[in-house]
């Protein structure tokens, strides 16, 4: 990415269930994160990008709400993986001379509301052409993945406990995180004994539900260097979006065949140079797709990547999802792509817990996965590079 | 965010881009709609042709046959119920609901075929059932 823009301030919102905290708040208190991290001010910011789960009308009823005087917004909407697109927009942004500071906010409280996130119909707007396509089938989220992971065993031979090893070795690594929701490191065995919730994916397939928030900073190098933090250089992004093309829709294979290839090619670097991978973990089957579209393995291939351990930091064969990710750790407001990028930028900045820190991390694949599989998704990928 | 006054299981019958697949499911018939200019059909009805992208498709009785492309048994809560994607004997592949006497006997390729279920409120909501007289798709 010519001009590449810089990653400079990331900040997780420390709360799990934010009962006594409002939408709008949990935005705001991520900013002050994020700016305090970057050892910058509310004054600096002239761009602003926030997603569906901003409260009101998005970057207008946020900006006015944290008072911020502006020149550049967007509300990009993928979901979860929005977060990850908007760190390409807004470097691109910046590196166009839109803005200089860029500003990214998530904040959700899904588990203070009682949200059945995966179980219950859900829609986000009436008018919505397909919403009398499926939620009169009773279409739910969870069933959707199951169904992927389903046609995944039947096409490819996957089975129930290679999927059991993305949930273990998230388990591994959240122990060593004393924010995570889920502490304890659990067996293939445990995984397998959960209760079945949507056949063939099983309680401990599923990621958790978390109420909290994360904030981002993009800035242009120029400013970045003279920031006391190590420098996170945005190097590469891609995005593709795919729905169910008339009726052609292939349930196996995700949007990261595309956005993993051409952020991968703007970096000018392969999967094989990938030292971190922030892989969106609504279910474990989701990690699999990606590991396998992303080009870290071949095509079917990914369930003997997976088994044994092989996403376990220091052991395994690919360092994924070191802060436990949303399996164990956190998925604020049901949108994982924030703290994707989060554990990433801990990585490429040596911050992450010793225990699950990468030696010499250097470069970083960051992937979401928002909307829905099986339905409706984007998938947004960026390549990150410590400066 | 469910809208108030909104029931997003039951289908809007007064949209006039579908309307016709609800009147013909009251009648216990499965419409698709098929592109004059492709003459290929598609899956969720629309008037522009997702394939071609030309105006005014048109709907046509479909033989309701097909095969299970994928399934999944849901167990959290109540009795299990079965969500699916079906391919269609005409081509597209659809969301649907499965009723089977046993669910647990269901596999991928196996030939279902259509019947309505009645519905507490709105229009009879397509279902599949197995349809032991069809043929079983190869994979």
């Amino acid at each position: 990415m010519t001009a590449a823009a810089c990653i400079v301030g990331a900040y997780e919102h420390p709360t799990r269930k934010a009962t006594d905290l409002s939408v709008a708040q949990l935005h705001a208190e991520a900013a002050i994160g994020a700016l305090q991290d970057a050892g910058l001010a509310r004054e600096d910011i002239d761009g602003y990008f926030c997603a569906g789960d901003a409260a009101g009308l998005g970057p207008l009823s946020m900006a006015d709400y944290m008072n911020l005087r502006l020149r550049h917004a967007e509300s990009t909407e993928f979901g979860g993986a929005s977060y990850i697109a908007h760190v390409a927009h807004a470097a691109q942004t910046i590196a166009a001379g839109k803005c200089n500071v860029a500003l990214i906010t998530l904040g959700g409280r899904p588990r203070a509301e009682g949200v059945a996130t995966g179980t219950a119909p859900r829609v986000y707007n009436a008018a919505a052409p397909d919403v009398m396509w499926e939620l009169p089938f009773r279409s739910t989220i969870v069933k959707l993945y199951a169904m992927v992971a389903r046609r995944h065993m039947h096409e490819f031979g996957t089975t129930s406990e290679q999927l059991a090893w993305i949930k273990v070795a998230a388990s591994l690594h959240a122990r060593h995180n004393p924010g995570a929701m889920l502490r304890n490191p659990v067996t293939v065995q445990d995984v397998l004994a959960s209760p079945m919730i949507s056949d063939p994916l099983h309680r401990l397939d599923c990621c958790v539900i978390s109420d909290g928030g994360g904030a981002l900073i993009v800035t242009r190098p120029e400013i970045a260097r003279d920031l006391a933090r190590p420098v996170v250089r945005v190097i590469g992004a891609g995005e593709s979006l795919c729905g169910q093309h008339g009726g052609d829709m292939d349930l196996t294979r995700t949007g990261a065949a595309k956005s993993g290839p051409t952020a991968l090619a703007e970096a000018g670097v392969r999967p094989g140079d990938i030292d971190y991978a922030g892989l969106y973990d609504s279910f474990t089957i989701t990690v699999l797709l990606q590991l396998e579209d992303l080009g870290f393995c071949e095509k079917g291939a990914g369930g003997r990547f997976v088994a044994d351990g092989g996403l376990v930091s220091g052991s395994g064969r690919l360092a994924v999802n070191t802060d436990g990710g949303g399996l164990c750790n956190n998925h604020p407001g049901n949108r994982g792509g924030m703290t994707k990028l989060i554990e990433a930028v801990r990585q490429l900045r040596h911050e992450a817990h010793p225990a699950v820190q990468v030696p010499d991390c250097r470069l970083a694949l960051v992937n979401g996965i928002g909307g829905s599989l099986g339905t409706r998704h984007a998938s947004a990928t960026v390549i990150l590079e410590r400066q | 965010m469910t809208q108030s006054g909104f029931d997003p299981t039951v289908p809007d019958e007064n949209n006039p881009e579908t309307r016709p697949f609800w009147q013909a499911a009251r009648e216990g018939r499965f419409l698709l709609r098929r592109c004059r200019h492709c003459a290929r059909t598609h899956w969720y009805p629309r008037d522009v042709c997702p394939h071609c992208f030309q105006p005014g498709t048109v709907w046509e009785e479909a033989s309701g046959r097909g095969t299970i492309h994928s399934f999944t048994i849901f167990r959290a809560a109540g009795a299990p119920e079965v969500l699916a994607l079906i391919e269609l004997h005409e081509g597209p592949r659809m969301l649907c609901t499965v009723l089977a006497d046993d669910i647990e006997g269901l596999t991928i390729g196996q030939p279902v075929s259509v019947a309505f279920r009645a519905a507490p409120v709105g229009p009879p909501i397509p279902v599949f059932r197995p349809d032991s007289t069809g043929e079983r798709l190869a994979d």
